[in-house]
């Protein structure tokens, strides 16, 4: 599909570039120089808070999200899970409903100990209330959840219902971004990205108006950060 | 937009007289300053990491022939399509055909600069399509037909009354005695009646804060989570970016993100950063089912190759207005163009010619506020006076003032003159303003007086207090050589 003919645009703009910076087109020296960027993709400076011990990061994760508007909980089991959704969405006084995606270690929660929840799968619907999904990682430097798109966890679930609630595996919660990149390239390999990663700090937020902060603007008013223990 | 920018001094005298705009504007030196400066204390990686952030958009622009075609086939390997736009009438000419193409009715639209830069609003909508501000910011300005007076914070200039008001003027379907005080009940309003319009759209169209080369994958800051929802429920999405938003990878982001929403609202990181590879995948069962960027050059491919070309490395903060006091006293819409502030004084000059754009130059105290806080490390106050030297050279400012600066040149080049022109000056002057201690008017420079007061000298001049304390020291050390 080619909408229109920009292939002289993209020329010019080319063109235009390399006599700005005085270089032609085939200087081997720049090009090596920009492929070997591209694939030694080399960190630069990671903060110290991201390079503690693992207890410690989990810690700082933990308590940078709570600054940050959102609620967590700890479980030392995947079973447990559904009590802490059904106390949650008690608390709150919300519906005893949620949808989530096909993740297989969402199947692990023991819902039988939350029967009156329902429970939907797929993308998100605008009357959905509650999304639940599992993280892909966690990265303490900002208290930070990276979601992953596919029918595993629908990137809608993010966005939609206004109450969210993710999953993240404490053995999954890095110290800096880069600590998720090293992971995203041992799944997806190198120089390859999911359809879309969601980083997200903290419930939807506003201050347009007055400068004055609003929960809720577009996404979710809430969220709900369950750590997994045992993973 | 057609630009007023050559208005600026007319505009900022309007501004200065606004009295809802400047109740707005008093709110912003203390959150943002405040927030960067709390966010800055507590990362000791702050200041290097700016060293490091400049050093990397360095790189990058001396090779970004390079990373902009290894962008285009990554995304292309993705699926996606790659657009090249020389200037902003083919941008919205390719905007307006992809909507076409699809039979798009609704476009509802995240946040983007280049998208105003553009005008690409009023041209989709001349071809009856209904587009959509989505960020509450945008949403509001879009309601009223104004332009943003911030780049990260579209409706700065208005307060709440005033949202109010257009909100019970558009919102005609919903009660009339519905309580509307409160920002809380306003944000939520809009929350709902944007819902319709997310899930009725067919077009989502994004700006892009990166565009990473490694993977071919554009990316998005919001704290609102409007351009998720943009790009997600539409079926198209189009990714509209300035050629020099490419870094080369994903750690080169992760760098300049660890600066930007520091910089920018004080936040340590945004609640939203989202990485888009293109259309939905095999199996996905949501996301766009196509996925274009748009590559727009508007004169920056040229810029790179001027002494200007620091400008290019501007990740659009805001931090420079936020801090700025011209910025401050008169709010972005006086500077007649896209961007205000600091920024703007050096960038609209560079995109739509100094012509237009020579006031804006001027609007600066040269307090370096702006650069000491940018966290690209721009030197911007020193680009201010290139623009304002290449004015003076083309004989632009007017003759008044050309001859004052003149005089002033010529007895400063005079030490004898200058120091008997200031010592002459001085007493006069803090005779005339001895009452009140300050000017309220003075000779040559009415445009500055008329909203402030100049300090009337308490005293001698500089050089005549320079000469007295080495005569002190003078003094002193020769006691000090006697005993
Ligand atoms: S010039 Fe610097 S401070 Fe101003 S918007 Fe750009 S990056 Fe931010």
């Amino acid at each position: 599909m080619t909408v229109r003919a920009t292939s002289s645009s993209r020329e010019r703009i080319l063109g235009r570039i390399r006599s700005s910076i005085g270089v032609s087109a085939d200087e081997a020296d720049r090009r090596v120089r920009s492929q070997k960027r591209l694939y030694d993709h080399d960190a630069h400076i990671i903060p110290s808070r991201s390079q503690k011990s693992h207890l410690e990061l989990v810690h700082q994760f933990e308590d940078i999200l709570i600054g940050q508007a959102a609620t967590v909980r700890r479980v030392s089991e995947m079973t447990d899970v559904s009590n802490v959704i059904a106390a949650y969405l008690r608390e709150h006084n919300l519906p005893a409903r949620l949808r989530q995606g096909l993740d297989p270690r969402l199947e692990e929660i023991n819902w039988s100990a939350a029967p009156h929840i329902d429970r939907l799968t797929g993308p998100a619907h605008p009357d959905d209330t509650a999304g639940l999904s599992h993280a892909f990682a966690g990265v303490s430097e900002t208290g930070t959840l990276v979601m992953v798109s596919g029918p595993a966890n629908p990137t809608t679930l993010n966005f939609l219902p206004e109450t969210h609630i993710v999953v993240v595996s404490q053995s999954e919660i890095v110290g800096p971004y880069e600590g998720a990149w090293t992971r995203v390239r041992e799944v997806f390999g190198e120089r390859t990205m999911p359809r879309t990663i969601n980083m997200i700090s903290g419930p939807s937020r506003t201050a347009d108006i007055e400068q004055t902060l609003i929960m809720g603007a577009h996404g979710p008013k809430r969220l709900l950060v369950i750590i997994n223990q045992n993973s | 937009m057609k630009p007023n920018s050559h208005n600026f001094k007319l505009n900022a005298r309007h501004a200065l007289d606004d009295k809802q705009l400047q109740r707005a504007l008093a709110k912003v030196p203390g959150g943002f300053v405040s927030k960067r400066a709390d966010a800055r204390a507590a990362l000791p990686e702050f200041d290097a990491l700016r060293d490091k952030a400049r050093d990397i958009k360095n790189h990058t622009l001396e090779h970004l022939d390079l990373y902009l075609e290894e962008f285009e086939r990554k995304v292309t390997e993705a699926g996606g399509i790659v657009h090249w736009a020389s200037d902003a009438a083919e941008a919205r000419a390719i905007i307006l055909d992809i909507c076409v193409m699809v039979d798009a009715r609704v476009v509802t639209k995240g946040k983007s600069m280049i998208s105003e830069e553009i005008a690409l609003n009023d041209h989709l909508e001349a071809a009856d399509l209904k587009v959509v501000e989505t960020d509450l910011g945008e949403y509001i300005i879009q309601l009223r037909g104004e332009t943003p007076s911030h780049i990260i914070a579209p409706a700065v200039h208005l307060n709440k009354d005033q949202v109010e008001e257009d909100f019970r003027r558009v919102h005609t379907n919903l009660s009339p005695d519905r309580q509307l005080q409160e920002p809380e009940q306003l944000v939520g309003e809009a929350r709902e009646m944007l819902r319709e319009q997310f899930i009725a759209t067919d077009v989502g169209i994004t700006g892009a804060n990166f565009l990473i080369a490694e993977t071919g994958t554009s990316v998005i800051v919001t704290n609102e989570g409007n351009g998720d929802l943009t790009q997600n429920l539409a079926k198209t999405h189009i990714v509209i970016a300035s050629i020099e938003k490419a870094v080369p990878t994903l750690e080169d982001a992760a760098a300049i993100l660890r600066v930007l929403a520091r910089s920018a609202t004080g936040q340590e990181f945004s609640t939203y950063t989202t990485f888009s590879t293109g259309p939905r995948r095999p199996g996905d069962p949501d996301g766009p089912e196509a996925y274009h960027v748009v590559l727009l050059d508007n004169g920056r491919a040229e810029l790179l190759g001027t002494e200007f070309k620091e400008v290019l490395r501007c990740i659009r903060c805001g931090a420079c207005m936020n801090h700025c006091p011209v910025y401050h006293s008169v709010g972005g819409h006086a500077y007649g163009w896209v961007y205000p502030g600091p920024i703007g004084s050096v960038l609209t000059p560079s995109l739509i010619g100094v012509d237009e754009a020579g006031p804006l130059p001027n609007a600066s105290t040269f307090c370096g506020r702006c650069e000491d806080v940018c966290p690209m490390r721009i030197p911007l106050p020193k680009l201010m006076r290139r623009w304002r030297a290449r004015e003076f050279d083309k004989g632009n400012p007017p003759a008044k003032q050309r001859f004052a600066l003149k005089a002033w040149a010529f007895a400063a080049r005079r030490p004898w003159l200058y120091r008997m022109g200031a010592g002459l000056a001085m007493p006069l002057m803090a005779w005339r303003g001895r009452s009140a201690g300050r000017f309220s008017s003075l000779p040559f420079v009415d445009g500055w007086t008329a909203h402030r007061d100049f300090p009337a000298p308490q005293g001698r001049t500089f050089q005549q207090k320079w000469r007295a304390e080495k005569r002190k020291r003078s003094r002193v050390s020769q006691g000090r050589g006697k005993s």
